[in-house]
């Protein structure tokens, strides 16, 4: 049961939001590439730096003491919030990218000549290029299911791909490019069935679907800190267990081993195996902040009120003339990809900004997307919980301004 | 024809004229209108500048003396921005065009008013030309 969103409440949670730019109200519409940050996330950075700023793990002190509690703490409000079995299952990252080259590299030593790797036509550039780099080192072959006109994936076609040789599969949740969201239940199921194991990037779902690692059956799910109201530098890499037990670790230093002579050293167990180095300790606890921010307004609540936004800038967008959406599927986030007929993304971009108003432009590190519209890129208006109708007045306004412009 | 210098300081006159950068704005997208357009032929991918996030196109020539430029883009603020260099640039000696410097364009405001991609893409645009001016000044 979804509850009315109080934005006025929500909108004093996030001093950037009343600032100014070019002289106008700020318009954030580049949701998708970073959220914004709410206080509590804010004065949690804040506190750690003026009251317990320590090492994490192995001080006797109390400052490391009080910074350890509340950096595992923090792990277990990730745990809770993707219902993970075990948090030790919940590794600490420095967002999506790291943890998907830290699950490629692992799977360097699993795979061989004649092996399958299937990754999905929407990915962003960061859920392609590791994989490619993973099939250089392994032999193995990158399959890829194709896209639909409405920017979905042809699962029709991903069941032929998948056979006895597929190892692995990669599939964002949501695609970053056109909001897409991606049937990933079936598509774990599938690859379950002949075997594979599936990672699902996470990065642009987090911060709209509250997804439950358990239910889904999924062996990695990762996801970035930066775009659900939490800090840059911090994300998460949930792994099954018995995954995560079998993988090498990524990078050694300190914090990941158990024991070192220089004949041998031993690693330490889940979940430091694979976090060597001092983390980022702050991050992680904003992170965890930031998590409960968000449950806290309810992920129902705030998928209801998006939409509703979502539907609003649809409806207000076709009505100018020229204008072409791309990503039209029946489930997405709210993720508005467009262009109008005859003018650059960039020009578009370019002259709202100067009404205050951030969207993003061009080809959202996922060319092969824009390849297959055959477009150079597009304008990205992306919404959260905290964005209001009367933004998005503001934003079409200054739509029509810049197409009268640059007509 | 004026020089290098008298022609920036025209333009940073002009520019002054304006009291916001939505005008500013408008009068680059005026400016690219002028663009002296590059032939089809040279539109090619070896002519595209690297570092701009939408295509740009530079063609150089060599007449009396002096070096000539055409360019194009698909987009038409960068339509004028290169149309504003090669205002600056185009119809000078090679030696002339190198030792130019282009505090101009801060002078104007126009790399802090730019995306940081595109203000990369004017650093470039500038190499570019020189680059020609370079190659023409080694053959002479």
């Amino acid at each position: 049961m979804s509850h009315q969103i109080d934005i006025e409440k929500i909108r004093a949670d996030f001093p950037i939001l009343s600032r100014k730019v070019n002289g106008h109200p700020l318009v954030y519409f580049d949701n998708a590439a970073t959220s914004q940050t709410p206080k509590a996330v804010i004065y949690a950075i804040v506190e750690y730096y003026e009251g317990y700023n320590a090492n994490i793990h192995r001080g006797v002190h109390s400052l490391s003491q009080e910074a350890t509690d509340a950096y595992e703490e923090a792990r277990e409000t990730i745990r809770a919030h993707f219902n993970a079995e075990k948090k030790e299952e919940i590794i600490f990252t420095s967002g999506t990218t790291h943890g998907i080259n830290l699950v490629a590299n692992g799977f360097a030593s699993e795979l061989k000549v004649g092996d399958e790797v299937i990754v999905s036509a929407l990915e962003h550039h960061s859920n392609i290029v590791p994989w490619q780099m993973l099939c250089e080192k392994t032999g193995a072959t990158l399959k890829v299911i194709p896209m639909t006109e409405s920017g979905e994936l042809n699962l029709d076609a991903y069941e032929e791909l998948l056979s006895e040789h597929t190892k692995l599969v990669f599939v964002n949740h949501v695609s970053n490019a056109l909001g897409t969201v991606n049937d990933i239940e079936r598509i774990i199921t599938k690859a379950h069935q002949k075997g594979a194991a599936v990672l699902i990037d996470g990065a642009q779902a987090a911060p709209h679907i509250k997804a439950d690692v358990q239910a889904l059956d999924v062996d990695f799910y990762v996801v970035s800190g930066h775009k659900m109201c939490g800090p840059t530098g911090v994300g998460v890499l949930y792994g099954k267990e018995e995954w995560l037990t079998k993988l090498p670790p990524y990078q050694g230093g300190g914090e990941m081993i158990d024991q070192v002579t220089f004949e041998k050293t031993t690693y330490a167990g889940l979940p430091h195996k694979f976090e060597a180095g001092t983390p980022n300790i702050c991050g992680g606890i904003a992170l965890g902040k930031a998590i409960d921010y968000l449950n806290a307004i309810g992920f129902e609540t705030i998928a209801a009120y998006e939409h509703e936004l979502l539907t609003y800038a649809t409806e207000q967008l076709l009505e100018i003339e020229g204008v072409k959406i791309y990503g039209t599927s029946k489930e997405k986030t709210a993720v508005i990809s467009f262009n109008i007929e005859g003018i650059h993304p960039y020009d578009i971009g370019t002259i709202i900004d100067k009404l205050g108003i951030a969207v993003r432009t061009g080809h959202h590190c996922a060319q092969p997307i824009m390849d297959y519209y055959k477009i150079p890129g597009t304008v990205r208006a992306s919404f959260s919980f905290y964005n209001t109708k009367e933004e998005i007045d503001a934003f079409i306004q200054a739509v029509k301004r810049a197409k009268v412009m640059l007509s | 024809m004026s020089n290098i210098k008298e022609i920036q300081e025209e333009i940073v006159e002009e520019f002054e004229m304006f009291d916001d950068w939505m005008q500013r704005y408008e009068y680059m997208i005026e400016l690219g209108k002028s663009l002296p357009l590059i032939d089809e032929q040279y539109k090619t991918d070896e002519n595209i500048i690297k570092g701009c996030q939408s295509k740009v196109w530079v063609h150089a020539d060599m007449k009396d003396g002096k070096v000539v430029f055409t360019a194009d883009s698909d987009a038409i603020i960068t339509k004028g921005i290169i149309a504003i260099l090669i205002r600056v640039f185009s119809n000078q000696e090679p030696q002339a065009i190198l030792d130019a410097n282009t505090d101009f364009i801060d002078e104007i405001g126009l790399k802090e008013h730019l995306s940081p991609t595109r203000a990369n893409g004017l650093v470039s645009m500038i190499k570019q030309l020189k680059m020609y001016a370079l190659a023409y000044q080694a053959k002479k």
